[in-house]
């Protein structure tokens, strides 16, 4: 972005105020894109935002929505993300493709929507209704009681019947099922609480609960939107982090074919840059791939023909020919994710907070309201005055407080997390991070870049300036750190040409200079990750590189031990690499050279020792190891395959939100608990009354409005 | 109490109107994006309304 573009960005405040007829042409352009903004938090940065991208050419229009941190863009058709990210890169907001097709599809918006304007009918009817019981309770007697009792029908009725419909809906689904969910005895108290005070208007009589009927569907709803509202905005940002497998590839042929296509035998074309979709053995070329997302191996290794390559990995210098040894459903990628499924439906035994109270509560509210009716229609003998004592159990017992007690808490904690950059994606993930007392790292790609940094050598030398032009030569890695890491002019060097795994060559001022692997430049190897440059005849000089810690790595790993947990890093590279990174970050327990396997193990024998594990973490080699664990993270530049089976995905690249997530996830249990126990309390002292047959309509209503309120109001303590 | 005859058609009718006005902010989609409208009051260039 330079500054000459800056007249375009004052045209378009003005182009917003054009015309009416214009700007709804431009409001019929469907977005086409959607890309993910993890760092936007303010007003400077939607404009900011809103008018980087609206200076590229081909935008027709930009729509930053905060409160998803994502941005969504009408354009030409011949406009990619990989560009406006880009685009937005330059202007300093950290960007990432999100994949259009799966976020723009509205049904699930289109479900929460539903919900909010059944909420909104639920609540104007409760006003209302409670208008009028205001009337009956302060002393209105005979004739317009029994009138306000009827108006307060004919708005409850109808509303009742449209707005508390999820919860009928679901209990007739348990019910379906010869079982007992939260919704049953909800269902049957707002069914009974109308019913009940119908039948008494009719008759003329005291008491009507039409206020309760309605003011349980409203608290009732509010929770279930709520819960929705996170579960939705964690499903879609997380599940559509675009994806890195290669859906296509190109044949030896030169033709494109579906992967899924391919079979034993085929021979694939694989380009510097691509990833490899197959297992396979290499027939033409050598090269140098990036093993970093299956190993860990953050290293490049080269590779020739007769040698095997299997998918995820990415192949860097030059071009390859693979043969399939196998494809399909059968590729180590595929056993990996099979592996993956087992232990996730292992994790998804676990039983939720909620779920466990509802398991107690169902039976214990019917059992109390059948009690209160058997034992008054043996005292008094009275149906009618029974079933109004049972009716009024049930309504008092019901649980508006239980039902916002665990949403209420879960989506302060979760926007807490949001707001930090951490994005939640399970329901229960919250309360098994709140468990959790040890934590696994894994090295590249986690706590470090994953890409190397060149280290010293910042000098403006002859060889600096040599080396700065020999890696334009080149797309490899290491090229690419010394072009950013050389602050230098580059040297006039003729001739450059890339030799596929071992470096590039080139001619200056008349004599041979090579970049690359150390046998091919003619030095003896060293330790650490380097590549050597030969001027002519002259020594050979290293340049070293060092994988650089992630932004708020050692942090992190303070706030973990802080709170009282363990850390431990476990890596597929080598010793050194492991060993120097676990001094810099602060890990005091670490090993190296791990395979998935030996990952899955640790975590087992972890598991057996009755510890519970966080697992950090965004290889395939990780992947397994991410679902076995009890609860798992995984930054969003993770593999597709690690993002899914992870609770939380981290959005930005900053590792400092994982401390705040596990101390967050404890305060939140915490609030859950306490919301537990002021519903309890609470029916301790309802519930006697009930049964007694003191309450009435005002009671009924005050102590469910009361208890509502405190259980919110605690949660907001979180936020 | 004759007056309850006016009194509770015109309580009745403003809670619909207040239902009305709900329903039309709901569909115009004023719920997308709290955060970000709160923000966007705070900018000056014009934007009254989402664009897309």
């Amino acid at each position: 972005m330079s500054l000459a573009e800056h007249p375009s960005l004052a045209a378009c405040p003005a182009c917003a105020v054009a015309p009416t007829a214009e700007r709804s042409a431009q409001e019929m352009a469907a977005p086409s894109l959607q890309l993910s903004l993890p760092g936007i938090h303010c007003a400077a940065c939607i404009s900011g935002v809103e008018q980087t991208l609206a200076a590229v050419p081909g935008v027709r229009d930009v729509r930053v929505n905060l409160t998803q941190k994502r941005v969504q863009v009408a354009a030409a058709p011949q406009i990619g993300a990989e560009q406006l990210v880009g685009v937005l890169a330059r202007a300093g907001y950290e960007a990432r493709e999100l994949d259009a097709s799966a976020v723009l599809a509205t049904g699930a918006d289109k479900a929460s929507r539903e919900l909010l304007s059944r909420l909104g009918v639920a609540g104007f009817a409760m006003m209302n209704v409670m208008l009028l019981s205001v009337a009956v309770w302060s002393g209105a007697t005979e004739a317009t009681r029994d009138l306000f009792h009827w108006i307060s029908a004919a708005i409850a009725l109808p509303t009742v019947a449209f707005s508390a419909q999820p919860f009928f809906k679901s209990a007739w689904g348990a019910l379906g099922g010869w079982r007992l969910n939260m919704d049953v005895p909800i269902s049957l108290a707002i069914l009974l609480a109308a019913g009940m005070s119908l039948y008494e208007t009719a008759y003329g009589g005291e008491h009507a609960y039409f206020d309760a009927a309605l003011s349980l569907t409203f608290f009732l709803l509010a929770g279930r939107y709520l819960d929705q509202r996170t579960r939705l905005a964690a499903r879609s940002a997380a599940a559509e982090l675009s994806a890195l497998e290669v859906p296509r590839a190109l044949r030896a042929s030169g033709e494109s074919a579906a992967v899924a296509d391919l079979k034993i035998g085929d021979e694939i074309r694989l380009l510097p840059g691509a990833r490899c979709p197959i297992d396979g053995i290499v027939t033409t070329g050598a090269s140098e791939i990036d093993r970093s997302l299956i190993t860990g191996e953050s290293l490049p290794e080269a590779i020739a023909e007769g040698q095997a390559i299997s998918a995820g990995e990415t192949n860097l210098t030059g071009p390859l020919v693979v043969r399939a040894t196998s494809a399909g459903t059968d590729t180590s990628l595929r056993r990996m994710a099979d592996l993956v499924s087992v232990a996730e439906n292992a994790r998804s035994r676990h039983v939720s907070l909620a779920d466990r109270a509802a398991r107690i509560y169902a039976p214990v509210v019917h059992l109390l309201a059948l009690f209160a009716f058997a034992g008054w229609m043996i005292a008094t003998g009275d149906v009618r005055l029974s079933l109004n004592i049972a009716v009024a159990v049930l309504i008092i017992t019901c649980p508006c407080a239980l039902g916002l007690a665990v949403p209420a808490v879960s989506t302060a904690a979760s926007g807490r997390l949001f707001r930090r950059g951490l994005l939640v994606k399970n329901a229960t993930a919250l309360e098994r991070l709140a468990e959790v007392d040890h934590v696994v790292f894994d090295k590249t790609g986690t706590l470090t870049e994953g890409r190397p940094v060149l280290s010293g050598h910042d000098a403006d030398t002859v060889q600096t300036r040599v080396a700065a032009a020999l890696a334009q030569g080149s797309s490899h890695p290491l090229a690419e750190a010394l072009r950013t890491g050389l602050d230098v002019g580059a040297a006039a060097v003729s001739d450059i040409r890339e030799v596929p795994g071992h470096g590039i060559e080139g001619r200056w001022k008349g004599q041979p200079v090579r970049l690359g692997r150390a046998d091919w430049v003619g030095a003896a190897r060293g330790g650490g990750t380097s590549t050597w440059l030969r001027i002519g005849d002259d020594e050979p000089v290293a340049f070293r590189f060092r994988d650089a810690p992630r932004k708020g790595a050692a942090r992190a790993i303070a706030a973990l031990k802080q709170a009282g947990c363990t850390v431990e890093m476990l890596s597929g590279d080598t010793e050194e690499a492991v060993a120097s990174l676990a001094d810099l970050v602060g890990i005091d327990t670490w090993s190296a050279g791990l395979r998935p396997e030996d990952k899955v193990a640790r975590l087992r024998e972890l598991a057996g020792r009755g510890r519970r594990v966080l697992m950090v973490g965004d290889g395939l080699n990780d992947t397994a190891a991410l679902a076995e664990a009890h609860a798992s993270i995984s930054p969003a530049s993770a593999l597709d395959a690690s993002r899914t089976v992870s609770d939380i995905v981290l959005l930005g690249s900053d590792l400092g939100g994982i401390g705040e997530a596990v101390t967050t996830a404890r305060s939140a249990t915490r609030r859950i608990l306490e919301n537990f126990g002021i519903a309890a309390l609470y029916n301790i002292v309802a519930v006697p009354l009930a049964l007694a047959g003191f309450a009435t309509p005002l009671a009924a209503a005050l102590a469910m409005s009361g208890s509502s309120i405190m259980v919110t109001l605690n949660a907001m303590r979180l936020r | 109490m004759d007056v309850l005859v006016f009194l509770i058609p015109v309580s009745l009718g403003l809670g619909l109107l207040g239902l009305l006005a709900f329903v039309w902010s709901l569909k115009t989609r004023q719920y997308d994006d709290p955060d970000g409208d709160s923000h966007r009051v705070l900018r000056s260039d014009f934007d009254d309304r989402p664009k897309l």
